[in-house]
């Protein structure tokens, strides 16, 4: 990958450039951040001309490496007024790799009311007039795309709240089966439409297989890597058979599963959702499969395709947190309800928790009755999918529905709604939600592994010893893994299978004919919070904004009946690096 | 003495999913997973009334084990 894209949609110009030399040894989340942090102002509005989007693929992706086909997508987040890194699989990222394509940089904005088409082959990327696009959902841009060009084209697109520039919409990117899988986290959606930008196609068709400077030990890493894979129980069992949802029951029983809008640690009716449910109702029912990739490559398999009983579609990529975020913190005990509205944030292209914990907000207004599936599945659809005044309320975001509405129990840090995990009882992810640099978000340092599923040892989730510096160095090792382009499982074998990640550093070494080591990979991810935390500085954030909501702190959760009890300077400690 | 038993993912598989079954007192978690035929070392996690407990703890009347094999999600 030696070629850098710089769209401006200004003059609607694609200059293909070569790559710094400052930038060649980075990948996804770190190549998007180094460049939101050098190029665009850190008080810009992120709906203005002077912010960014970049897509690029991660160090490995093109690659044989299994599991390496992510997508990172980079700007200032119009929901957290801060750096912006999100991640996905789907066909992009491969693609992206395929054509040489390190970074795709898109900047400025055209003339109000002009809609385009972005197309990027290998020659660089062309405009095409998009307004009949405009007003269509995601799946029948994708229909329509497929329609224009071919099957195999590439599609990321937004839907009509992207276009509104709600501040939960996501971009939204075509998998190998024509579905969805989602840059969700952060608004980038919304960004998108600030450009006038409705959809990118990927014409890989004159794309070459990427260059790998010594094959035989690239061989021989990749070999090990994907053992690891399929060698840990997680990875290799648990994740194909129940997909993430297998983590409802486990966080059920110990007490962190946020119910009824972070009132409760425990939900009764939890089995009716869980990963073990999910399961049997798949494999009972016509056309469903328990297996599932989210792009080429991928061995291990989490994803599903969820149908009716009749055998039609429902949806596909139904996770945990949107699982959780529905079934439990909304109490909607139909999980096929549940799977329609997955299906319909997908559809209208919102992020599948934002917009599942801003739904619990909203029930908790009155807005909409607790646990009531089929009034949510019409709100989805009806008003954040149309952006009626109502639906532009709830399409901003959870913090948005808790202002309107004036109240208190508002889960969100840096103006992101909190995933799946109660920080009052898993104190480890609640260090990760008030210090990640992209406000309120479970992956950035998945302490879950260690305080609950006892992956990489264990730490007791109710007390406050050790969670500070688990979640650091959690942090500092998923920055360096979201450049690489790896789904971020691989963490499981890594934390447990020595050769894993040793093989990791070879397949990199061996792709680009370097000799990092594990010293410099830690380095890299230091490299990258401190680039994201002075750009997130620089825009106006300071430690006060590393801060969870007060109701943690006065609302003990049961059933330990605990509240968040981290003083402000112990959490400041988690930046002492 | 009674414990509630409680079984995840492949653990339910010709087992159960819940049930209340007599151990003798100051019997452990270790005995507890013996006596279902469950291999130790395919334990990943077992809660007591919702604490982590490792196979060596002793269990008392009346509690509630939770027993999951290695699992992980995101």
């Amino acid at each position: 990958m030696n070629r850098i894209f710089r769209v401006n949609m200004k003059d609607l110009t694609c200059k293909i450039e070569e790559v710094p030399e400052a930038w060649a040894g980075l990948g996804g989340r770190g190549l998007t951040s180094t460049i939101v942090a050098a190029e665009v102002p850190p008080t810009c509005h992120p709906l203005g001309p002077n912010n960014k989007l970049v897509f690029a693929p991660g160090l490995l992706t093109g690659t044989p490496a299994a599991q390496s086909g992510r997508m990172s997508a980079g700007a200032k987040s119009p929901l957290t007024g801060g750096i912006k890194e999100s991640n996905a699989g789907g066909t992009s990222a491969q693609q992206f790799a395929k054509l040489g394509i390190k970074a795709m940089i898109i900047e400025d904005q055209p003339e109000a009311g002009k809609w385009y088409e972005l197309h990027v082959n290998n020659d660089g990327v062309t405009f095409h007039d998009a307004s009949a696009l405009k007003g269509m959902q995601n799946f029948d841009v994708i229909d329509a795309m497929e329609a224009k060009y071919n099957p195999k084209i590439g599609v990321c697109s937004i839907g009509i709240p992207g276009e509104e520039r709600l501040m939960a919409a996501n971009i939204s990117v075509k998998d190998p089966d024509h579905k969805i899988r989602s840059h969700g986290r952060g608004g980038l959606g919304a960004v998108m439409g600030s450009k006038n930008i409705k959809v990118i196609t990927i014409d890989d068709s004159e794309g070459k297989k990427v260059e790998i400077a010594d094959k035989d030990k690239f061989r021989a890493a990749a070999k090990v890597f994907a053992k690891a894979m399929l060698d840990h129980p997680v990875t290799g069992e648990g994740l194909p058979i129940y997909g993430t949802n297998v983590l409802i029951n486990i966080l059920n029983e110990a007490g962190g599963l946020p119910t009824k809008n972070f009132l409760y640690g425990s939900c009764e009716h939890h089995d009716k959702v869980s990963g073990e449910t999910m399961h049997d109702v798949i494999a009972s029912r016509p056309n469903g499969h328990t297996k599932h990739g989210c792009h080429a490559g991928c061995i291990i398999q989490c994803s599903q395709v969820y149908t009716d009983d009749k055998g039609e579609y429902i949806t596909s990529g139904f996770e945990y947190e949107t699982v959780w975020g529905l079934g439990i913190n909304c109490m909607i005990e139909s999980l096929d309800d549940c799977a329609r509205i997955d299906n319909a944030m997908d559809n209208i292209g919102i992020d599948s928790i934002e917009g599942a914990v801003l739904i619990a907000v909203a029930m908790e207004a009155g807005v909409i009755p607790w646990g009531d599936g089929k009034e949510t599945l019409r709100v989805m659809n009806e008003e954040i999918g149309k952006a009626t005044p109502l639906g532009r309320i709830l399409g901003n975001g959870t913090k948005s529905v808790g202002e309107a509405y004036g109240l208190t129990r508002v889960p969100v840090v840096k103006g992101q709604g909190i995933p799946a995990y109660d920080p009052r009882s898993v104190k480890g992810i609640g260090i990760t939600y008030a210090t990640s640099t992209m406000g309120a978000d479970h992956t950035a340092g998945y302490s879950i592994a260690t305080n609950i599923l006892q992956v990489g040892g264990h730490i007791d989730p109710l007390q406050k010893e050790g969670q500070v510096e688990l979640s650091r160095n959690l942090s500092i090792a998923t920055a360096s893994v979201d450049s690489t382009g790896m789904c971020i499982f691989i963490a499981f074998p890594a934390l447990d299978i020595p050769e894993c990640l040793p093989a990791l550093i070879d397949m990199i070494n061996a792709r680009y004919g370097i000799s990092l080591t594990g010293d410099d990979v830690v380095e890299l991810g230091k490299y990258i919070l401190k680039t994201e935390k002075a750009f997130n500085d620089a825009a106006g954030f300071t430690n006060a904004d590393d801060r969870l909501p007060e109701f943690f702190e006065y609302e003990p959760i049961p059933p330990h009946n605990v509240v968040w009890d981290f003083s402000g300077e112990e959490i400041d400690e988690f930046w002492n690096f | 003495m009674k414990i509630t038993v409680k079984l995840f993912a492949i653990f339910r598989n010709d087992r159960f999913k819940i049930e209340d079954r007599e151990y003798p007192k100051d019997a452990t978690v270790g005995d507890v997973l013996t006596a279902l035929d469950i291999d130790h070392p395919e334990l990943g996690v077992a809660l007591i009334n919702g604490r982590h407990v490792d196979t060596e703890t002793v269990l008392t009347d009346g509690q509630t084990l939770s027993l999951f094999p290695k699992v992980g999600g995101g």
